[in-house]
């Protein structure tokens, strides 16, 4: 055989996969081009920030033998994402990171035909608690106190959030429900702003994740007040849960992966694959526990089921809300 | 004194051999991928994220800078040579940069937009050293009414900008205004002016891809139309000796819009909800306002090439600022800068100047070494910029087509953009054709997703008060300044009506 340019680049291409660990490991299904990796809020708040962390992670490790390519659709509280993907041309290669308004957007938005149930599933990442946060110039230090310094300004505490019908103001509008509170809620466009505002002092508490209020908590202008979480958060010992208080209440924010509808299974089981080794990986769990999420692995059937539960869940919670 | 000496660290840090290799190779890389229309700071940081996991975080860090100096270089170089702006910072470097160059002055324009570019970026980098943390705090003192009261100024100095038809200006604002409501309110989170219900508009109308139609596809258009073909422009072959003369003439013609625009821009840049491309408009209108002949902006001052390029350097380097000292990133190219970061296991936010004092000095003394960098390697490459000009006007004409096709489909992948540009192209060519000025239009876009928002939120947190934008400390000057400018030209019309009226009496 003669030897050509292109025989050689073959073999060179072929040794060098030989070396990769990759060719191990994935069996039969490899993506053919960049991954269309749909991010279902803008740059910069929680959602973001774990898709880039996703992103740099397997990249360090060359997981992937084509790139993640981090495409933020962050409108109309991810419809716009939820749409992208719904109707992607090449499923196999456009995969989604969620956050709950992938079952609050399409239950408020009927309009758009999204059935969620005909995404496919790819790894449950990690749940985000919720927390509910002070300045610590308020000089409010537990939830009592602030409680009734809500009470005592009739209508005037102002709040901000990420939008009504979206996850934080889900928590607020129980909050407000269970103890007769009147506070004035302020959208903004992300949880980065939201926690931006409350360190400006423009608004007056925030219920945020963790991962969004943890730069403030520590230089000491972010007191936390009370937790969504079942249990006490290891990261905040002190800070008291919302069933302690006698209501039996949690809500998380899932940092799931699905994929679009009509993947193949082959490419689902590639996904899977590569979803559960980044989970694995020291970068992921160090991220667990430095931004306090809780690990919910759950494989795909579970997921499902996991959606349908959370489908239920929040359709009573949004009922409760424009009730 | 502390400072000073850890910078100098910094510095020395960054003239390593391997760290100063990655400037050098960023600062070039990032100057190309900026001059591509459509590709801006964002894309080349984001391509070139992957390539920092080879080396020590401090290099790394120092690699995306230098890409991120280099774009934002770059930018100036196709809005000058094409018409077609090379990234949304650089839109109003169209402006004079293009008429610039059709008058055979392009060397001029990139001369300018390379010192005032330099000048932005060090007077920010000052700044910076000297008053980072103090600074944050000023950025979380602007609420939602400050924010509005700024975008009113904004506009207020803009109303001059379409020269004397201040109906007109209006109608290219309105029209602004309503394209920049496409797709979903923050809001209520419902999604409004879903043009014949395409799915293409959820996302809203892209910066990029107006400002790409309106001054590619436009101004091909017109020019065109205007020469019938017959385009030359006078170039003269570059010398040294004609660099030096284009230096002086930059240093002597744009140094006011330098300034404004070095300092407008830094402060615009610091506050999280702006950004380079709000910072350069405006430093744009301030340098038109407070100029003592601005008939003639828009039609080649080297004032209003400074301005936007001063501007767009100084505000990047601000928009550092809040990513680092609150975490919260000024821009998408920061907002892929502190992914980067997490992964190193950097923590930005209030702490990271006092824990990681060695990593952020570095970072500092580094902008100062990139920005001196891409100074120089950009002046070295301006004769192969203004070499392209020689091509006859049949060639560069379907270049520009070619490239404003390729740049609005490369910002979003996505075919629905490039009709719509090829739309706005068309309709900028009419609008023109009846004298509507379009660079109001084209603030309006930029400044209207901000502007919005933060009225409501304002109006949310004041029950309905509009008073609230009179009596807070730092929205109340603001929003009293902009009033003034906004009815000063319309008082100023009056008179001037009612005076000729009186001598035709």
């Amino acid at each position: 055989m003669p030897i050509t340019k292109r025989s050689l680049l073959g073999a060179a291409c072929a040794g060098l996969l030989a070396l990769t660990p990759m060719a191990a490991t994935a069996e039969g299904w490899e993506p053919r081009r960049p991954i269309d990796f749909v991010i279902m809020a803008g740059p910069g708040g929680g959602a973001d920030q774990i898709a880039r962390f996703i992103q740099s992670v397997a990249e360090k490790h060359d997981m992937t033998g084509r790139p993640l390519v981090p495409n933020n659709k962050g409108g109309g509280s991810g419809a716009e994402a939820l749409l992208h993907v719904g109707q992607a041309s090449d499923p196999d290669h456009t995969i989604l990171v969620t956050l709950n308004s992938f079952f609050t957007t399409p239950l408020r938005q009927e309009n758009l035909g999204i059935d969620i149930q005909e995404f496919t599933p790819v790894a449950m990442m990690g749940v985000d608690p919720f927390v509910l946060w002070v300045h610590a110039d308020s000089g409010i230090t537990t939830f009592e106190e602030y409680v009734e310094q809500v009470k005592s300004m009739g209508g005037e505490y102002v709040m901000g959030g990420t939008g009504q019908g979206q996850e934080d103001s889900i928590v607020i509008a129980f909050m407000s429900d269970a103890y007769g509170l009147d506070i004035t809620y302020i959208p903004y466009d992300g949880g980065g702003a939201v926690a931006k505002d409350l360190a400006g002092k423009q608004i007056m508490a925030t219920v945020n994740n963790p991962a969004e209020a943890k730069g403030f908590y520590e230089a000491g202008d972010f007191v936390p007040l009370l937790a969504f979480s079942d249990e006490r958060m290891p990261a905040y010992p002190d800070v008291p849960t919302m069933k302690e208080k006698g209501h039996d209440f949690s809500y998380y924010n899932q940092r799931a992966v699905v994929g679009a509808p009509g993947m193949s299974e082959e490419a689902a089981a590639y996904y899977q694959d590569l979803f559960t080794r980044i989970y694995e990986t020291e970068e992921w769990q160090g991220y667990l526990e430095s931004e306090s999420l809780s690990p919910l692995w759950m494989d795909a059937d579970e997921q499902r089921a996991y959606w349908q539960q959370q489908v239920e869940n929040h359709r009573r919670l949004l009922a409760a809300l424009a009730g | 004194m502390e400072i000073l000496a850890l910078l100098g660290d910094g510095m020395l840090l960054a003239l390593q051999p391997l760290n100063l290799s990655l400037i050098l190779i960023g600062v070039t890389v990032g100057l190309f991928i900026g001059a591509m229309p459509g590709l801006g700071s964002v894309n080349g940081v984001a391509i070139l994220l992957p390539i920092t996991f080879l080396v020590p975080p401090g290099s790394a860090i120092i690699f995306l800078a230098a890409i991120y100096y280099g774009a934002m270089y770059g930018g100036a170089i196709s809005s000058v040579t094409l018409g077609i702006p090379g990234a949304s910072t650089a839109v109003a470097t169209t402006f004079d940069g293009r008429p610039l160059a059709m008058q055979g002055k392009a060397s001029l324009a990139l001369v300018t937009a390379a010192l005032a570019s330099f000048i932005g970026g060090t007077v920010a980098n000052v700044f910076f050293t000297l008053f980072a943390p103090a600074l944050a705090s000023v950025a979380l003192s602007f609420g939602p009414p400050e924010i509005f009261a700024l975008m009113l100024l904004a506009f207020a100095t803009f109303v001059g900008l379409g020269g004397d038809d201040i109906p007109k200006t209006i109608v290219s604002i309105c029209l602004g205004l309503v394209l920049a409501s496409v797709g979903f309110d923050t809001i209520s989170g419902e999604p409004r002016l879903i043009l014949f219900e395409m799915q293409g508009f959820l996302q809203g109308i892209g910066f990029l891809v107006l400002a790409i139609g309106v001054y590619g596809i436009g101004e091909m258009l017109w020019t065109i139309e205007q020469s019938r073909g017959e385009v030359t422009t006078t170039t003269p072959r570059m010398t040294a000796r004609g660099m030096v003369d284009d230096t002086k003439e930059a240093v002597r013609r744009g140094w006011k819009g330098t300034w404004i625009g070095s300092v407008l821009g830094f402060f615009v840049g610091v506050l999280p909800a702006a950004g380079a491309t709000p910072g350069s408009l405006m430093s744009y209108g301030v340098a038109k306002m407070v100029s003592r002949t601005p008939e003639k902006f828009g039609k080649g001052n080297p004032d209003g090439v400074a301005a936007p390029e001063a501007a767009n350097n100084s505000a990047s380097t601000g928009s550092m600022l809040p990513m680092l000292t609150l975490g919260i990133p000024g821009s998408p190219t920061t907002a892929i800068l502190l992914g980067g970061m997490v992964i190193w296991g950097l923590v930005p936010g209030p702490r990271l100047f006092v824990d990681e004092t060695e990593f952020v000095w570095g970072l500092i003394g580094s902008f100062y070494i990139s920005n001196l960098a891409a100074v120089i390697i950009n002046l070295a490459f301006i004769p192969l910029f203004v070499w392209m000009l020689r091509m006859p006007f049949t060639i560069l004409a379907p270049m520009i087509f070619v490239l404003s096709i390729a740049g609005g489909y490369a910002a979003t992948r996505d075919m629905h953009d490039v009709w719509l540009m090829v739309i706005f192209g068309l309709g900028a060519f009419f609008l023109r054709r009846f004298d509507y000025p379009l660079a109001p239009a084209v603030l309006a876009i930029v400044l209207g997703p901000i502007a919005e928002p933060t009225l409501r939120q304002s109006l949310l947190l004041s029950s309905g008060d509009p008073s609230i934008f009179f009596t807070r400390p730092i929205a109340g000057p603001i929003t009293v300044i902009a009033l003034i400018l906004i009815f000063l030209p319309a008082i100023q019309l009056l008179r001037r009506r009612r005076a000729a009226r009186r001598r035709a009496a």
